[in-house]
């Protein structure tokens, strides 16, 4: 008995669904962060998967610009949650409703 | 051993391996939307990295693999623990809800898109032909993507590096404290721990929240010379008021 591909994508599925329910959920701004890793390394599974069914390496190198593109929004994104932080009193994301500091 | 064996003892350990790591990855992927405490979800986020990591050499992807720990399980997780231990984790997290229930929405509209996923998945168009990466990881796969990325994705590797750049640059500005933040911050520490601390030279009369308030006096007098310099005198009560409220909506 093999594993295909299939197992590989539906879990890279369910993880992606996991981090859209966690952003949806909760409040806490960090925590809304790590649940968009979580639905960004969902992607890099089913890249990679992807890149086995083909045969080709383009996948696998697709998922290491995501990953960069990653380490860039979250040092960006953590910059602005610390900048928001020192005005505000908590990371909730619903106090932050104004583009304007 | 024979290659036949070969291949069948590898497909055997991917086997047990995505046995075991799959449903721990999941699990790890749950336990960090729902645990209340963030330090906690984040060292399950690691959890869930390092499970992806194995499937990533499951995958004959050896070198996505080791980005991921050092990348990933490295670098970012330290950065999102570096904030959270920043920010303070003691703080409880809201719980009501904004949009009036939001959360049931959530859990449905996300049960929905599995399902949507899912059904797309198991039409079974990517069962058929599954070609393998024997030929692309001939000569391994470190070599195979440093050509592909040194010729093919030039272009695309060298934006990453400028991009790279500009959000080091961006994280800079965003933060660094500019002086007029400087300022109150300055003050709402000084109040909020008792410590009296040097006063700077403007500050001398600031009158404390529980004092009477006498500036008023010279007003009522109508002398109009004084008007500038009673602005910045009379500015501070509002600040010199605020820590005690946001103490007490602390406590």
């Amino acid at each position: 008995m093999t594993i295909g591909p299939d197992a590989y994508l539906l879990l890279s599925a369910v993880l992606f669904t996991i981090g859209v329910a966690g952003v949806l959920i909760r409040r806490n701004a960090i925590v809304v962060f790590m649940c968009v890793e979580l639905m960004l390394n969902a992607v890099n599974l089913s890249l990679i998967t992807f890149s086995r069914v083909r045969g080709g390496l383009d996948g696998q190198i697709l998922s290491f610009f995501v990953m960069v593109v990653a380490a860039a929004e979250v040092v960006v994104g953590l910059g602005i949650l610390v900048a928001i932080f020192r005005k505000r009193t908590g990371t909730n994301v619903d106090d932050v409703n104004l583009l304007k500091g | 051993m024979s290659p036949v064996l070969a291949a069948t003892a590898a497909q055997n350990a991917e086997l047990i391996g995505f046995i075991i790591l799959a449903p721990l990855s999941v699990i790890a992927a749950l336990g960090m939307v729902f645990n209340r405490n963030a330090v906690y979800s984040a060292l399950l986020l690691v959890v869930n990295f390092f499970c992806l990591a194995v499937f990533y050499l499951l995958l004959s992807a050896q070198f996505v693999a080791a980005v991921q720990v050092i990348v990933y399980a490295g670098a970012i997780m330290v950065l999102f623990l570096f904030v959270l231990m920043l920010l303070g984790v003691e703080r409880a997290e809201i719980l009501h809800e904004t949009i009036k229930g939001q959360r049931v929405a959530a859990v449905v509209l996300g049960v929905a898109l599995l399902a949507g996923m899912a059904g797309a998945i198991l039409t079974g168009v990517f069962q058929a032909n599954e070609a393998g990466l024997a030929a692309a990881n001939a000569n391994g796969n470190v070599v195979g993507i440093g050509r592909l990325l040194f010729t093919k994705y030039t272009l695309a590797f060298e934006m990453t590096g400028v991009l790279l750049l500009v959000a080091g640059v961006g994280a800079l500005v965003l933060g660094k404290t500019r002086p007029e933040d400087e300022q109150p911050r300055r003050r709402r520490t000084r109040t909020g721990t008792g410590d009296p601390g040097p006063l700077p030279d403007d500050e001398d009369d600031i009158p404390t929240p529980g004092e009477p308030v006498d500036t008023d006096e010279p007003l009522a007098e109508g002398a109009e010379t004084d008007d500038d310099q009673e602005a910045p005198e009379r500015e501070p009560v509002p600040v010199a008021a605020k820590p005690s409220e946001t103490e007490g909506s602390k406590a």
